[in-house]
């Protein structure tokens, strides 16, 4: 679904992302591992183009995406979250769901002026999905607070909530559980696994390896913007390199 | 939702009613054409803030500069009808697509900055245009200004006070709906979430920078048309309409009304025109209360009148809920 063809990304004289490939496969919960600094959030700035490629090509199901616009992109069916929470405190918990539905919403300047029954009929009907995906994480009843109000876990939650309002096809979840305590992180696990691993691919850049282990179909591992490793959490647990470059070469395994 | 009112469903709330009678009713008390006069120019400086507010209370994008958009707006009006014998409407529909044009080309590279980077860049665009205005005599009289021709509609000849009132009035409480209506959309909404987080709006598929660019020439558009009919109402315009110290001024009345409240931008409009004429003898000091009114609204409510008001009714009301 997702093919990552031999890109680069250099910050002065720090090769970020080193001549790295891989693919993801349609339905696959794929996770990107690594330690601090692998390059992974640059990764994923570079697949949604917050980050332009200094070479490489970036593909989604055969068409070509390399240094498309996060924007434009949602269009194409890819969506993401952030490692450093990205939520509108200044909305209402509803509204921020609702922004996720944006694009399929009627935003014409001259009916929204003189009110025109699109604009209440679309506000409507994606209020109710918009509470529907709500359901989901049991928000239902906080749906009119300020999400300032909330606290950061369930704002994680929130946050990929709020993109699968886009349906995406491809959903890229940036540290989801960093900084969640462990019951927070299960339930974040439970939230990507029955509810958005059903309908969307999912790119997982984590750090819990527990967390990681579990869910994930296929790892690809990074180290200094290299690709180490890659394959099933077993395959991965047992791989050499990977331990050590967690733990450091002097560690006899 | 099948059983709503036409009012519901139209959006016309208990707000823009209760704005249509006290405008209707004012009239009733003003004694003399000074009181229509002080009356007019703060629903023309409420217009504008209805559209400064939109742009810096929603989409949270600060500009120093629309006193001087205000202003040259006017004076395109002014000289299309005085050089070239347009009619008034005409130029000040010539003047509205001009200004828009004007600011969706400078909102491109301005509303790429942020906070004070941002307030710099549209103060000094603000400060080039009032230089613009003083020196290109020929064209506006330099700083003598110049003087208007009188405000016709198809022949329909504006001399009166009260039909200056009646047309103001109308025009406000359309920009008062008609905004209200944007904001309580999705249109509104990405506004909001362009102040909440620039990345999250984007991450959705909200193209920020088009946004930006929309309310912003909005903004401009509203002060255009203030601007302008400011100019036929007084008969004359001259630099001052377009000077940095009026730019301020209608952000104090912003700020002071209530950021992100479309009836604090009346509020702050109408106090903010009618105290200058309580403290005439102040005058000197003018900027000096401007200066401590900013600072105190902003220690001790920093949310503005609008939001000391629904605080109020809120607290009074709180059992119906």
């Amino acid at each position: 679904m997702l093919q990552i063809n031999s890109v680069n990304k250099q910050f002065g004289g720090i090769k970020a992302v080193d001549n790295l490939s891989f693919r993801v496969k349609k339905g696959h919960i794929h996770s990107i591992i690594g330690p601090n600094g692998a390059g992974k959030t640059t990764l994923v700035n570079m697949i949604t183009g917050v980050y332009k490629t200094d070479s490489g090509t970036i593909f989604l199901d055969g068409a070509d995406i390399t240094n498309i616009s996060t924007d434009k992109l949602v269009y194409r069916g890819i969506c993401r979250t952030f490692q450093n929470l990205e939520i509108c405190e200044n909305l209402t918990v509803l509204e921020n769901v609702l922004l996720g539905f944006d694009k399929y919403m009627d935003k014409n300047l001259l009916r929204t002026f003189f009110r025109a029954k699109s604009i209440l009929d679309d506000e409507k009907r994606y209020k109710d999905r918009a509470m529907h995906l709500l359901g989901l994480i049991g928000l239902e009843k906080l749906a009119y607070q300020k999400a300032e109000n909330l606290s950061y876990g369930i704002l994680k939650k929130l946050e990929i909530i709020r993109a699968l309002g886009t349906s995406p096809e491809l959903i890229l979840l940036d540290e989801p559980v960093a900084g969640l305590n462990p019951k927070e992180t299960k339930e974040v696990a439970d939230l990507i696994r029955t509810v958005v691993a059903d309908e969307v691919t999912i790119l997982l850049v984590e750090h819990d390896m527990k967390m990681v282990m579990e869910i994930s179909d296929y790892i690809t591992v990074m180290n200094f913007g290299k690709k180490l490793a890659e394959g099933t959490p077993d395959e991965i647990v047992n791989n050499k390199d990977v331990i050590r470059a967690y733990l450091g070469s002097g560690v006899v395994c | 939702m099948s059983k709503i009112s036409i009012l519901q469903r139209y959006n016309v709330n208990k707000e823009i009613i209760l704005l249509s009678l006290i405008l209707a009713i004012a009239p009733f008390f003003f004694q003399n054409d000074f009181y229509y006069e002080i009356a007019i120019v703060s629903l023309l400086n409420a217009m504008i803030c209805i559209g400064l507010n939109m742009l810096m209370g929603y989409a949270g994008q600060v500009s120093l500069g629309h006193g001087a958009f205000a202003g040259l707006g006017g004076y395109i009006a002014v000289i299309l009808g005085s050089k070239y014998g347009i009619s008034p409407i005409f130029s000040i529909f010539i003047a509205i697509v001009t200004m828009g044009i004007f600011a969706f080309i400078i909102s491109k590279p301005i509303l790429r900055l942020k906070g004070h980077y941002l307030a710099m860049a549209t103060l000094g665009i603000g400060v080039i245009i009032n230089i613009v205005l003083n020196v290109e005599d020929e064209l506006t009289g330099g700083s003598d200004g110049m003087s208007v021709d009188s405000f016709r509609i198809f022949g329909y000849e504006f001399s009166d006070s009260l039909q200056w009132y009646v047309l103001c009035a109308v025009l406000l409480v359309l920009a008062i709906w008609s905004f209200s209506n944007l904001i309580d959309s999705p249109f509104g909404r990405i506004l909001r979430s362009i102040e909440g987080s620039e990345k999250a709006a984007n991450s959705v598929g909200i193209n920020v920078s088009h946004y930006k660019s929309i309310v912003f020439v909005l903004s401009v558009v509203i002060a255009t048309l203030a601007g302008s009919l400011y100019a036929f109402f007084s008969g004359f315009i001259s630099p001052g309409e377009a000077s940095f110290s009026h730019s301020i001024e209608l952000v104090v009345m912003v700020v002071l009304g209530g950021l992100g409240r479309i009836y604090g931008a009346i509020i702050g409009a109408v106090i903010l025109t009618i105290l200058p004429q309580l403290l005439t003898s102040f005058e000197d000091y003018q900027t000096l209360i401007y200066g401590s009114i900013i600072i105190f609204v902003m220690m001790f409510m920093p949310k503005g009148i609008a939001a000391l008001f629904a605080d109020i009714k809120g607290k009074l009301f709180a059992s119906d809920k």
